[in-house]
């Protein structure tokens, strides 16, 4: 039984308008990472709004955890290109934000709210945060901002991680070491994983399975299981093998950009 | 050198107060201007001193019409705002009415206040209230519809219904626009209090200065004039200070300068 099931999802924004993306059909595991690629307006955004439920799709079906998405599920964490922390609250603030909206941590916030921002403590030191977190999002460094934007998205447990180019506007060597605490984080406490890139290296090095997306109307152009062992160093990203998959999900971009 | 400069930026603004004083003084003396055209800035302590008593009198007056005024202005601009800037639909239903509204010189809508209300107090706050409620309304709908929607997005997707997100992001991030508007409201009062004075009331600085003026007694208007514009600045003030405490996080560059 799959986690996340899309049968045949198409979405137009507006009646009658462009479809986003046409007849997209594919499965993730529970506990799987799986990266979906292509060049930008592809509808990989479109495809986070339709699992988290803030879209819902004008034909096909959405699954996720074996019920059909009908709203907002707060089993789901996102995280997007911008870190977008609240710039009056500081870093524990903020982490603890969803633990004041989602049910049913929330009405347990008053009176656990000691071991609730231990939990918040421990997420921040986890992905190398300790000693920040009374500092404001505006004392961090871009990088730092969006592990604190990660720690968000997953305080309060989710069962999927939705991330949306999370990586996008880092430099080359802060984007590599946040791939890296990615990685360890997945690996320590196994949740499922929807990461939306245009870095084929980063899908390669994170994921199971990558998706390959068309321009618009975004479809599935190809799956490819990336069968590297685990866990992976950086490395192996300098290796043949991760080449080329590297190289085989490449030719489908190229293939889809000279349409 | 930055002690220097820091120095400078403080006393800046008492040295050009001064300076035109004293320019003020010297061109009426040496040009013996009349005292019922231009009074020195002499002339008009002098009136100051001499009337203390009525002028403190009028000026409280004036003072706690223009507060309560201001006070309405903030709490509806505050809701009305709210609600605009947090429905497009009301944004779009209510946009050409409230700039409509502004439009409208207040001085020509004080004699249907008096028809209303009679002359005296009730108009001069209520003329306050309208003048100065518009900046926060304004300003209140733009901080809550520049909400970033990716920011909208994390907490739907959590689950956060509209007053979790107007409460926990949207009036957060709305406050330094509010306090802005708070800064430019508390002055548009005076104005609104005082023109209501002069027009139909026999309270307040407004008045005295029309009966002063009526009377040809110059020194008074003037000194009428600087005292309204003194309770000006210190309110202003009084909120850019309230405003760099509550929302220092919005002005961290201009607060590491200074």
């Amino acid at each position: 039984m799959s986690f996340v099931r899309f049968e045949n999802v198409s979405l137009a924004y507006t009646e009658d308008g462009p479809r986003a993306i046409e007849d997209v059909s594919l499965d993730v595991r529970e506990g799987e990472f799986v990266a979906v690629v292509g060049p930008s307006g592809c509808g990989k955004s479109t495809l986070m709004k339709l699992v988290s439920g803030l879209r819902l799709p004008n034909d096909g079906y959405v699954y996720v955890n074996g019920r059909q998405v009908g709203g907002p599920l707060n089993l789901v964490g996102m995280a997007f290109q911008a870190a977008n922390l609240l710039p009056w609250r500081t870093t524990l603030q903020n982490v603890m934000l969803p633990m004041e909206i989602v049910e049913p941590y929330r009405s347990e916030l008053r009176s656990k709210r000691a071991e609730f921002e231990q939990r918040a403590r421990a997420q921040l030191a986890a992905v190398g945060l300790a000693g920040c977190e009374d500092k404001f999002p505006w004392e961090l460094s871009g990088g730092m901002q969006q592990r604190a934007s990660i720690c968000r998205a997953l305080i309060h447990k989710p069962r999927l991680l939705m991330l949306d180019e999370p990586f996008g506007a880092l430099d080359a060597f802060t984007r590599e070491e946040l791939w890296c605490m990615l990685r360890d984080l997945w690996q320590a406490q196994p949740f499922t994983v929807i990461l939306v890139t245009h870095d084929l290296r980063e899908a390669v090095f994170l994921a199971d399975t990558v998706y390959v997306m068309s321009a618009r109307p975004g479809r599935i152009l190809e799956r490819r299981e990336i069968d590297l062992p685990r866990p992976r160093d950086l490395d192996l990203t300098y290796t043949d093998q991760f080449a080329r998959h590297v190289h085989a999900l490449r030719e489908h971009i190229g293939h889809v950009r000279k349409h | 050198m930055a002690i220097r400069q820091k120095t400078l930026m403080r006393l800046a603004p008492w040295a050009v107060t001064l300076f035109l004083v004293i320019m003020w003084e010297g061109i009426c003396v040496s040009f013996a201007v009349p005292e019922f055209l231009m009074p020195a800035p002499s002339a008009v302590f002098k009136a100051g001193i001499a009337t203390a008593g009525p002028i403190f009198e009028h000026a409280t007056q004036t003072f706690f019409t223009t507060l309560v005024g201001f006070a309405l202005a903030v709490a509806v601009g505050l809701v009305i705002g709210a609600v605009v800037g947090s429905s497009p639909l009301v944004y779009k239903a209510l946009y050409p009415m409230l700039v409509g509204f502004n439009s409208i010189p207040k001085v020509a809508f004080v004699p249907v206040l008096v028809v209303w209300f009679g002359i005296g107090t009730v108009p001069a706050i209520l003329t306050a209230f309208l003048i100065s409620f518009f900046p926060v309304v304004v300003n209140v709908a733009t901080g809550l519809a520049t909400l970033e929607p990716e920011l909208e997005d994390v907490l739907r997707s959590l689950g956060a219904s509209r007053l979790d997100i107007l409460r926990k992001v949207g009036l957060p991030r709305a406050m330094p626009y509010f306090f802005a508007s708070l800064k430019v409201a508390i002055t548009l009062a005076f104005v609104g209090s005082v023109i209501s004075e002069t027009v139909a009331s026999n309270l307040g600085i407004g008045y005295l200065m029309m009966s002063a003026s009526s009377s040809m007694n110059m020194p008074l208007v003037f000194a009428g004039l600087i005292v309204i514009g003194a309770m000006g600045v210190v309110m202003y003030e009084l909120f850019a200070a309230l405003e760099r405490r509550l929302t220092g996080w919005a002005h961290r560059g201009a607060g590491a300068a200074l």
